[in-house]
């Protein structure tokens, strides 16, 4: 079991939170024509990286999304800033 | 006499016999024996068959390595299938049998399966029964294979108490290498947690007369004082069997026989792995007859046990570690012939009861023979952590290589077998420190698989896979140590191949041509040894898994005599009265029809969206504009996921300009909250919106049905109920005993319907005005089934019974807003895209059934064409009282282009006529809902 950090709560077993996206996942402005492939695109294709990703989750139990830096092939945590902090 | 017990001081209470029976005969052991030691000192070697050829099995191990003395044991009436022996302690009445065995162990009816080895070797079930269907001899084979039969009682009060900790240093295992560098650790003020899955602590040190001066279990004694009283915990009975992600260390602590051990969950900011080492059989021909023991096996029965295994054995060993147990057995009374298996080819002679063991063309005369080709170290939890191994020539072994984080190998498991180097690596390691290899003393020539050689030769002698299989594999290709496992399923039974994959993949090493290390290891997993899936599972059950949902007037819906059940994660009233539910049902529904039904809708969302950017927000969130609602107005839309599909459909209330109620779905509200935060935080300026989730604050009560007006009338409101003044749809704002009231004009039946929310506080006494005055006019509380049967009539649906994972709100009759809404909002562009427009697409309409005929089954499939193929499905049916007839919904391919058509409808293997019709099926004009 993982222990992920969220940025308002600390340290906290992986079941409270969800994964809710890799950063950086712009949504097309859809008040404008989108080919499907793009949309398709925003919907389903994920970098999926091996090593260093930045990933949004959710910690379920207050609430907040936050933006969260792991490497993905040795599941090591190296951070987590609130999404606000991140934008900065 | 072959094995029994001697008078060796051990580590068995002898005041204390305990009485046991094995295959229905009756023996006696000690308090501190083990099943296995037990019956070893009553001459029993014969403990089981073997999975397959049925063959006479007896203990390899002493403990956790042994893969063949697998029990069943009843005691007070339960039976545990399944148990090693080795690893059972002894208990008074225990009744044990073997598993795979009948009558007995000793006599087993199937056992003249061995004859037909030739033709039973790797892959013979999967390429004889390919025709015509493996599945058509699958359960003959299942049956005949196996172990022990599960027991179908459920043992009362078998769960798992679950524990989560942390220390600063956690030691596995409690030998000599463990128990010093627990010490070592809890001196230097750390906090120290030292865990050993025996009974009892020390390891192989009870095999030895001395250590550091002192007698074994005097020097045990100090170390745990020391620790003890430096602060560390000890815990013994207890393994760690798995090692997971950021370190969480999975340790199973047995208590009693027959009761679920506790789980803890350990989380150490660095692990000390003291697991030591295991030897390893050698692969000569019968090498899995009832008396073929590992060396430290032997050893350990006589040391813990006082059990000999035998009195005259043939010592087979490749390592200097087998002087010191040559001296060990013999002092004991053994006679002890050393034999050197380099000599010559082996084969143990003998059935059930060894008799010798030929070498080339000598045969010797013993009735034991104890075998080692080599220590194994442990390095199971090493490899769960990421650690990677080296290969060791000098010791001819897998050893710790890069660490993973935290974690530090010391003693056997690293390769020290000298009790001096394995004390000071753990004696630094307690420190903080990492040693690095040790040189050793430890010597033995490689001794592997002889590809070729003549006899049945066992490599893994749970699953009875041989030397040949291996060479089969390797001649058909599955060479891969991976592939080399599923074929043979080497390494795949309970005991996960402690003893048989070394030699596995050094016969396919060989077998090859290629270098032992080259070859490879399979991937370690745990558990390191078999644990009940209760353990995981512990209280995660019923209301500790998932808490219902209580509402602020359970106790007026107990005093109405209330049904109450779990409805969407809410423990609700599903009628009300005692009798047949059908009845009482139907007596709801015409009730709300005829007069009106008071209802608790307490569990339907109140999520408040405030804030500048509310508007923009929910327009955002819905499919249905939003923006052009006015306060005081409500505006029944849907949700959607980015994919278009629904998620939760309701009303939603504007207050006034930047405020917003949201009423999603009573099993929605967790999702729907989460969504709109998600969307919130992300992607809007989250200081300019605020969502309050505000469920559990407000109770509904809703009164539905023609009299509903005059009821709530009854309350003497200050509001004016009028239809003109009130409209279908809008909200009102008053107060109910001078606390904030809402009352919204909204129905979910069809019928005249207004929602009252209060806070809970003023709930009961909302309640009870409402109940009585609407007494007075032939109305009464009525549950959510009527309400399903109601809503149903009218043709409206709830999200995720009439929907599923592929509709959209243009397939439930709302396309508007998908044509016309010109502001982006979730979903938008799915809902254009090739699958959306296509033409046959499941919608939703209604269903109707020739007069007389019963309601169509829920779930039941519309088909057509040969063989059948589904366009559709029915997602609600009920008997409508309103009606006299049966109503029902569906999902049905281009639906609602298609009212009218007659349709067969398929259950269960009979096939029905329905026809289509429009969802609704009560006032289709909607006079009652606007009066």
């Amino acid at each position: 079991m993982q222990i992920f950090p969220c940025p308002f709560c600390g340290p906290r077993n992986e079941t409270e939170f969800h994964f809710a996206g890799e950063l950086g996942k712009v949504r097309p402005a859809t008040d404008e024509k989108i080919a499907a492939q793009d949309w398709a695109t925003y919907l389903y294709a994920q970098r999926n990286d091996k090593g260093l990703v930045r990933e949004v989750w959710i910690h379920l139990t207050c609430s907040e999304l936050f933006v969260m830096e792991r490497d993905s092939e040795t599941m090591k945590v190296l951070g987590s800033r609130s999404l606000r902090e991140d934008a900065q | 006499m072959t094995s029994h017990r001697t008078t060796r001081v051990a580590l068995i209470d002898r005041s204390k016999p305990l009485r046991f029976s094995f295959d229905g005969k009756e023996y006696q052991g000690y308090e501190g024996d083990t099943l296995a030691s037990a019956l070893l000192a009553n001459g029993v070697r014969v403990m089981g068959r073997s999975f397959k050829y049925h063959r006479p099995r007896g203990p390899w191990g002493a403990w956790v390595d042994d893969p063949n003395a697998i029990i069943t044991v009843t005691l007070n009436g339960l039976s545990f299938p399944n148990c090693p022996a080795t690893t059972t302690p002894l208990v008074e009445g225990m009744r044990a049998r073997a598993v795979n065995a009948w009558p007995s162990a000793t006599f087993d009816i199937k056992s003249g399966l061995d004859v037909f080895h030739r033709w039973l070797s790797a892959g013979f079930y999967y390429k004889t029964f390919m025709w015509p269907n493996w599945h058509l001899f699958e359960p003959m084979i299942r049956k005949m294979a196996g172990l022990g039969d599960i027991s179908r009682d459920v043992p009362e009060g078998y769960s798992a108490d679950q524990v989560f900790d942390h220390c600063e240093v956690l030691v596995i295992g409690g030998g000599a290498a463990g128990l010093a560098a627990a010490r070592a650790a809890a001196e230097a003020s750390r906090g120290v947690v030292l865990v050993e899955d025996h009974p009892v602590l020390g390891g192989g040190l009870h095999q030895m007369a001395e250590i550091e001066g002192l007698a074994p279990t005097d020097w045990i004694a100090e170390q745990v004082s020391a620790i003890t009283s430096a602060g560390g915990r000890i815990l013994t009975a207890t393994t760690a069997f798995g090692v997971y992600d950021h370190g969480l260390v999975g340790l199973a602590e047995n208590g009693p026989f027959g009761t679920a051990p506790r789980l803890h969950r350990m989380r150490a900011d660095r692990i000390v792995l003291a697991t030591g080492a295991l030897d390893r059989p050698i692969t000569f021909a019968d090498n899995d007859r009832p008396g073929v023991i590992a060396v430290d096996g032997a050893c350990e029965y006589l040391a813990r046990y006082g059990v000999l295994v035998g009195s005259k054995i043939a010592l087979v060993s490749n390592n200097s570690l087998a002087d010191a147990a040559e001296v060990l057995l013999a002092e004991a009374g053994a006679k002890v012939l050393r034999l050197n298996p380099h000599d010559g080819p082996m084969q143990a002679l003998g059935g059930k009861r060894i008799k010798g063991i030929a070498q080339g063309a000598k045969r010797h005369d013993v009735d034991t023979i104890i075998a080692s080709g080599g220590m194994t170290p442990l390095v199971h939890l090493w490899r769960h952590a990421g650690g990677k191994l080296n290969w060791c020539e000098t010791r001819q072994a897998f050893l710790p290589g890069a660490a993973p984080d935290g974690m530090v190998a010391v003693g056997a498991v690293n390769g020290a077998f000298d009790l001096d180097v394995s004390l000071s690596e753990a004696r630094a390691a307690g420190n903080g420190k990492s040693p690095d290899l040790s040189p050793t003393s430890y010597a033995l020539t490689p001794l592997w698989p002889d590809p070729g050689s003549k006899g049945r030769q066992w490599i893994d002698f749970q699953h009875d896979v041989t030397l040949k299989d291996v060479e089969l594999a390797a001649r058909e290709n599955y060479v891969s140590v991976e592939h080399l496992k599923r074929y043979t399923t080497l390494g795949m039974a309970s005991d996960q191949g402690k003893t048989s994959n070394m030699a596995g993949l050094a016969a396919m090493a060989a077998v090859q041509g290629r270098p032992l290390p080259e070859v490879g290891t399979t991937t370690f997993r745990p558990p390191f040894v078999p644990v009940p899936l209760e353990m995981y599972h512990g209280h995660h059950g019923k209301q500790l898994w998932h808490p219902l949902k209580r509402l602020a007037l359970e106790p007026q819906h107990r005093a109405a005599g209330a049904a109450l059940g779990e409805y969407g994660g809410w423990l609700r009233p599903g009628w009300y009265g005692k009798g047949e539910a059908k009845q009482l049902i139907h007596q709801e529904v015409l009730t709300a029809r005829g007069s009106a039904g008071i209802f608790d809708a307490s569990p339907l969302g109140t999520i408040e969206v405030m804030g500048p950017d509310a508007e923009t927000f929910v327009n955002f969130i819905y499919y249905n504009t939003i923006r052009t609602l006015k306060p005081g107005h409500i505006r029944y839309g849907f949700m959607l996921t980015e994919g278009g599909i629904v998620l939760d459909d309701g009303v939603i209330t504007r207050l006034d300009q930047n405020r917003f109620v949201i009423s999603c779905s009573s099993s929605h509200v967790d999702s729907v909250r989460t969504h709109l935060e998600a969307w919130r935080q992300d992607g809007n300026n989250p200081d300019r919106i605020f969502v309050h989730d505000q469920t559990q604050h407000w109770a509904t009560v809703t009164i539905a049905g023609p009299k509903a007006r005059e009821i709530l009338a009854a309350l003497a409101l200050d509001v004016d109920l009028s239809a003109k003044a009130f409209p279908h749809m809008t909200l009102q704002e008053t107060h109910f005993e001078e606390t904030p009231m809402r009352i919204a004009r909204v129905s979910f039946t069809g019928d005249l319907s207004f929602e009252l929310s209060v806070r809970c506080a003023k709930a009961p006494a909302l309640w009870e005005a409402i109940v009585k005055a609407g007494q007075a006019l032939g109305a009464a509380p009525i549950g959510i089934e009527a309400l399903s049967i109601l809503r149903a009539e009218k043709g409206y649906i709830m999200v995720g019974k009439d929907t599923d994972g592929e509709t959209m709100p243009h397939d439930l009759g709302f396309g508007v807003p998908r044509l016309k809404k010109s502001a982006a909002f979730i979903g938008d562009r799915s809902l254009h895209c090739d699958k959306a427009n296509a033409t046959n697409r499941k919608t939703l309409v209604g269903l109707s059934v020739p007069m007389g005929a019963p309601p169509l089954a829920t779930g039941a499939h519309l088909v057509d064409g040969t063989p059948p193929r589904s366009q559709g499905y029915v997602t609600s049916s009920y008997e409508s009282p309103t009606l006299g007839r049966p109503v029902a919904l569906g999902l049905v391919e281009n639906g609602a282009a298609r009212i009218g058509e007659t349709v067969s409808v398929w259950h269960l293997g009979d096939i029905r006529e329905a026809t289509i019709c429009a969802p609704c099926a009560f006032d289709p004009e909607g006079e009652r809902l606007h009066a």
